[in-house]
């Protein structure tokens, strides 16, 4: 019997995507993960992969149709079988649902009655494998978090977890069970209300507050810290004043001649380039060690801050921008950071991202001296935190210890999320990372 | 409040009900000139003479039969069998006369008969003497099923039982029968089918009857001191269930642990699970756990006596498993 192909959804806002080019061709023999097609999703240009093999025995869509996900585009088979057209798609939809619990549930009552109890198990099984695929990828949007349980597998829970879970609207496929075999339970439903990896109330860490720490590797990605009395109350009057993000911003001149030798210095050797974006982005991942109240995000009723610093850079595309994130950027030499930034903004140039390559940032950088700008106020890109808006580095004339000098000189510009961070708190971040742009080696120190 | 013991609390009942109701009357082996095998009847052939009490032969099925007929004909005898081992000889009396005779009538004939006497384990009794069979006349529609564990409990439950109309199973406790509490004076009735926290708490429901009542509330003290809050629900009335009270415990603390003194197949618990199970699903964070008898006759070597009987460390263990604190 034959197999449907599908529009899946592969980003996770994706509503409908365009098949912008057949890979294969009708008659053509294809195996599990053959590319059969290039759908452009909002976001980037994506393969789209065979799930059986067989024959591709029909197109559905012509190269260039906008098709909404789950729609049929096409069918794998056996050479010269009949295929169920386009009209059966409702099954597929709700599939999707089930797996994705919901989200999208105006879609399910189109009318048309689901088949599912006709359906012999052969084409059953054949056809979960699509829905399975798609939930795999719809978890990695969730940059850290491993979930339990594989998607299509059953998800043990006690009843109450469930009733929890459902009442809370908590999807229990991303929770880790820690009963008997992985059962779900109460506790861990409500951990996860929390945030997937609040640490136990026992735990002495719970007691002192993010300010004048650095991050302790203790091999938790982040910490979640339930919101103070203060806290909460300065959420509440300042989006009631700028909201929905009561942003502040906070700018320093930051001294570039050292770094401008550093630069040239590094340049000399011969082994690839680094460019200022790379040396601010490293310096930014490292301060972001030392004042970890600053690498946070916004979660509502809590503040998730987190334990490692994954750095997000805006990036100008034709049309709009995306922000690739550099992975553990403190722990990446600069050397790395320009490798990985250049291929990160090439690709996104591209639009060959994948969806985990452009979520999950911590904090973002965004450039636009190589445009001569000289100072702007970047927008926080929620749930983060802050954002750091660097200016062109110009010549000025500044007072030296006798007379005046010409130096070498740029504006940072720090936009923060006054629920997160207070003014004091962005500020010592701040100067952290003017002081080691000023002086690079306070980076290897 | 008087301090009674709980064989004098049942006494007390009689002996009020006996004064209040000259249908009610006392009939077993050893009630009257012996003053009773655990002297439950103490003096109560000398204040209300030998036609309210009656001692028989040892003739358990014949007068539990006497017992049925009175009953029939507008009498409320209570009959006393010296242990419930012993009335397995009367069991077709109970459970095919006393049961039946109000829905085989068609309702012409009642039968307001109270069958009490001590049931369970003692200390070192044998296999034979030492049964308890709460969930054999549970099992009898038309019948009603009480263990009570307290002085208090014993003496409203007693006066509840003989004031029914219906055919009533009253299990007492040999190793009650000196345990001391407070009893109200006079009038102090307890409903049929109304179970009792006997201890509140917000981590897990011990639910239990009779002697596991004890069991299950020192179970509660170790638990305690290592902060876990153990509700303790007596259930006292054994059928009808109060579905209500076991229910809102439930509710009230997601994980639950079923003690009892009997054998583990199709006993209370086996019932009280299943009625959880049904009418609380989505209030369960835990499988239900059961601490029961040993599945085997009662050995009579002591220490095997004692390895077999449900205990508070068997509580505390399964209350652990139900808590996921231990496999």
């Amino acid at each position: 019997m034959a197999t449907k192909i599908v529009m899946e959804a592969l980003s996770p806002t994706m509503e409908e995507g365009r098949l912008v080019e057949w890979k294969k061709n009708e008659g053509d023999a294809v195996a599990v993960g053959d590319v059969i097609a290039e759908v452009e999703t909002d976001k980037a240009v994506m393969e789209l992969v065979a799930r059986v093999a067989g024959t591709l025995i029909k197109q559905e869509v012509e190269a260039g149709a906008t098709v909404p996900v789950s729609d049929v585009v096409g069918w794998i088979g056996e050479a010269g079988e009949k295929t169920g057209g386009k009209t059966e798609k409702v099954e597929e939809v709700e599939r999707v649902e089930r797996v994705e619990e919901g989200k999208k549930e105006e879609k399910a009552g189109t009318g048309e009655k689901p088949e599912k109890a006709e359906k012999k198990p052969a084409e059953e099984k054949a056809e979960e494998q699509p829905a399975e695929t798609k939930a795999e990828k719809a978890e990695q949007e969730a940059p850290a978090e491993r979930p339990a349980s594989a998607a299509g597998e059953r998800v043990k829970a006690s009843p109450l977890a469930r009733r929890i879970a459902t009442e809370r609207g908590v999807d229990l496929s991303g929770i880790t069970g820690s009963g008997p075999a992985g059962r779900i339970v109460q506790r861990d439903v409500e951990a996860a209300k929390a945030g997937p990896r609040a640490e136990p109330a026992t735990a002495p860490a719970a007691a002192s507050g993010p300010t004048g720490r650095t991050i302790t590797f203790s091999g938790e990605p982040f910490r979640d810290e339930p919101l103070s009395q203060i806290r909460k109350t300065i959420a509440k009057r300042l989006v009631q004043s700028i909201g929905p993000i009561p942003t502040f911003y906070l700018t320093t001149v930051v001294d570039m001649e050292r770094a401008t030798e550093a630069r040239e210095a590094l340049n000399a050797l011969g082994e690839g380039k680094v460019s200022f974006n790379d040396i601010i982005m490293k310096a930014t991942a490292l301060a972001l060690v030392q004042h970890p109240a600053c690498n946070a995000w916004w979660q509502d009723d809590h503040i998730r801050y987190w334990n490692e610093v994954h750095l997000a850079m805006a990036v100008a595309l034709d049309e709009g921008l995306i922000t690739p994130v550099i992975r553990h950027a403190d722990q990446k030499s600069l050397r790395e950071i320009a490798a990985e930034a250049k291929d990160l903004a090439g690709r996104a140039r591209e639009r060959k991202l994948k969806p985990e390559e452009y979520t999950g940032g911590t904090f973002s950088v965004s450039n636009l001296g190589m445009l001569d700008i000289d100072e702007f106020t970047a927008v926080i890109n929620p749930p983060e935190a802050g954002i750091i808006a660097i200016g062109r580095i110009s010549e000025n004339v500044v007072p030296a210890s006798e007379g005046l000098e010409v130096r070498k000189q740029m504006k940072l510009t720090m936009s923060c999320d006054h629920r997160v961070i207070d003014g004091a708190t962005g500020a010592v971040f701040l100067r952290t990372l003017k002081r080691m742009l000023e002086n690079p080696l306070a980076m290897v120190y | 409040m008087p301090t009674l013991t709980y064989r004098d609390a049942l006494n007390q009942a009689l002996r009020e009900e006996l004064q209040r109701d000259d249908n009610v009357f006392l009939m077993g082996e050893e009630v009257a000139e012996y003053n009773g095998a655990y002297k439950v009847s103490r003096g109560l052939l000398e204040e209300f003479g030998p036609r309210r009490i009656v001692d028989t032969p040892i003739a358990e099925l014949g007068f539990a039969g006497i017992g049925v007929g009175s009953a029939m004909v507008g009498l409320r005898p209570v009959i006393e069998m010296m242990t419930w081992n012993f009335a397995l000889l009367a069991i077709d009396q109970i459970v095919n006369a006393a049961a039946k005779i109000r829905y085989m009538s068609g309702g012409q004939f009642g039968c307001p008969i109270v069958f009490r006497g001590p049931g369970g384990a003692a200390l070192q009794l044998g296999s034979q003497h030492s049964q308890a069979f709460e969930s054999w006349y549970a099992h009898v529609p038309g019948l009603k099923v009480i263990a009570p564990a307290t002085p208090a409990d014993a003496k409203g439950l007693l006066k509840s039982a003989i004031r029914d109309d219906n055919p009533v199973i009253f299990m007492e406790g040999e190793m009650l029968y000196n345990t001391k509490g407070e009893v109200p004076e006079g009038e102090h009735v307890v409903p049929i089918g109304k179970a009792d926290i006997k201890r509140e708490g917000s981590d897990l429901t011990l639910i239990c009857h009779s002697k596991t009542v004890s069991v299950a509330l020192k179970a509660a003290d170790q638990l305690g001191k290592e902060d876990i809050a153990a509700e303790v629900l007596d259930l006292r009335t054994i059928r009808p269930l109060d579905t209500d009270a076991i229910l809102g415990s439930v509710a009230k603390t997601h994980r639950c642990v079923i003690v009892e003194e009997g054998w583990p197949y199709a006993g209370v618990g086996a019932q009280v699970a299943y009625t959880i199970q049904h009418e609380a699903f989505d209030e369960l964070d835990a499988p239900i756990e059961r601490v029961t008898g040993a599945d085997v006759p009662m050995p009579y070597n002591r220490a095997l006596e004692k390895a077999a009987k449900a205990d508070p460390a068997k509580v505390v263990q399964a209350a652990k498993r139900a808590l996921y604190l231990e496999s």
